[in-house]
């Protein structure tokens, strides 16, 4: 199964693929097929491939680059531990590490959790800032305008929500967005998109947005 | 030495930053602090201007950098304060001639010499502001009362966190309270909640900023009160680490509202 194969786990700065045993095709195909069948998820979207021990080779790294790019995914880092695939990646203009060493709370949060599962970010996520994980995703801190959260399960925000969020990016029309105050610039669920209301609450309640008869419906949160 | 380099910027252009760079330059001038005042926007420099030195300039940054002349011959001394130093930007040359490692040791050597080093940072997120942040050891972010320079605040602020440069503190600049009542300008509560930094200065909209800037003469220097020039004042005490309120800008309740908020944090 592919999902064994390839792990795919949301990084600070990214997506972070893993690439498990298997031979080299296999694996490209597999990946192909991933990026293929979840394009909302991985459009415009950074991309750090593990390889562990495989050496790679100029053309290899080319053929990786350019297939997730005709996805609209930018591959930036390759990780690994033989010494020739980290030099021949060099020499592609990718970085070999990832940097850890910034950011107080590193090891980031998010990389700490197993794959496909939930991650806390404790931020606020400020205009240009992008948060992509395959796993459901809290945010305790505000989510701004201009900041966006992709998921492939619910996105919980324990703060002010008013950037653009899109929950179940892997097709998952039982995802939830919640927020304390659901005011984002655009919404989507699945393959559903919506906007908040032209017309503000002057006092805002916790919503929680689902889709409901095939479009998407904010309740208050908790409901009945 | 115990010196701060404090940058100014913004994300968005036009905002203030070169006023406020000018103006507090003077402000932290006549406080008896010796103040370095750099302008770091090569190619498109303004604050000579501002501090009326544009005549006495005979080298610049770029110069300093590519050794064409000591430190020292660069800094050109204010008319009226013998304490507030301007290093100018190349006119002449753009951001690629300056890099972040230039910047650093031009300051680490500003540091021997003056209390406050201010950078004049140029608007945007490129190259300019790049070399601007990194020897700061604080930032001050300036913005207007408006939705497109509160989200490019937002953005800059973004990123000087994930360098881990800070604290950023925030200057609103051009604050009209006529129109903040009429509801046609976002309010100072509603900018210091979407940015969620500390509000270290609210400068009102006042001609006397405009006059001031085509004079040359910075407005924190001239005898007659305004109102901008005693917020520039209070930022310049503040920055000092002087408890300093905040004046009511005509809208008493929305005055009250702001400073819960400022507090809480």
């Amino acid at each position: 199964m592919n999902s064994e194969r390839i792990i795919i786990k949301g990084i600070r700065q990214g997506l972070l693929v893993t690439l498990r045993e298997g031979e080299w095709s296999g694996l490209m195909s597999a990946l192909q097929a991933h990026l293929g069948e979840n394009p909302d998820f991985f459009r415009g979207g950074r991309m750090a491939i593990d390889v562990s021990d495989r050496e790679l080779m100029q053309a290899q790294i080319e053929e990786v680059r350019s297939m997730v790019a005709r996805h609209q995914v930018e591959l930036w880092a390759l990780l690994s531990e033989d010494a020739t695939t980290q030099s021949e990646a060099r020499r592609a203009g990718l970085v070999t590490e990832l940097p850890w060493t910034r950011g107080p709370q590193h090891p980031s949060e998010e990389a700490k959790e197993p794959p496909g599962r939930s991650v806390v970010v404790r931020r606020t996520l400020r205009s240009g800032q992008s948060l992509r994980h395959p796993g459901h995703v809290v945010v305790i801190g505000d989510v701004n305008p201009g900041a966006e959260v992709v998921a492939g399960g619910s996105i919980v925000v324990w703060g002010r929500l008013r950037g653009l969020v899109h929950a179940g990016a892997l097709g998952d029309e039982e995802a939830v967005i919640c927020a304390l105050e659901l005011a984002p610039t655009q919404l989507r669920i699945a393959g559903h998109i919506s906007r908040s209301p032209e017309e503000r609450p002057s006092k805002p309640l916790p919503e929680k947005a689902s889709i409901c008869d095939g479009s998407i419906v904010a309740v208050p949160w908790p409901g009945e | 030495m115990d010196a701060r380099v404090v940058t100014i910027t913004s994300g968005k252009g036009g905002v203030g930053k070169t006023t406020l760079s000018a103006n507090l330059g003077a402000a932290l001038a006549m406080r008896g602090q010796r103040v370095a005042v750099v302008d770091a926007d090569v190619g498109l420099r303004n604050l000579d201007v501002m501090l009326g030195l544009e005549n006495r300039i005979v080298y610049d940054l770029v110069d300093v950098i590519e050794k064409r002349c000591r430190l020292r011959q660069a800094l050109v001394r204010h008319k009226q304060l013998s304490k507030l130093y301007l290093l100018p930007a190349a006119q002449t040359r753009d951001k690629s001639a300056v890099h972040s490692e230039d910047m650093m040791w031009v300051c680490d050597e500003l540091r021997e010499e003056y209390n406050i080093i201010l950078i004049d940072s140029a608007a945007g997120i490129e190259q300019g502001f790049r070399y601007a942040m990194e020897p700061a050891d604080e930032v001050v972010i300036v913005t207007n009362p408006e939705v497109p320079a509160a989200r490019d605040a937002d953005r800059v602020i973004g990123l000087i966190e994930a360098e881990e440069k800070g604290p950023a503190r925030l200057v609103i600049n051009r604050v009209k309270p006529e129109m903040v009542k009429r509801g046609q300008m976002l309010s100072i509560a509603d900018v210091v909640e979407l940015l969620a930094i500390e509000l270290i200065g609210v400068v009102p909209e006042d001609e006397s900023v405009l006059i001031a800037a085509n004079r040359g003469e910075p407005l924190t220097l001239s005898s007659n009160h305004s109102r901008a020039g005693q917020a520039f004042h209070d930022i310049a005490r503040r920055l000092l680490g002087e408890d300093v309120p905040f004046p009511p800008l005509r809208e008493p309740g929305m005055l009250e509202r702001f400073l819960r908020f400022v507090s809480l944090d």
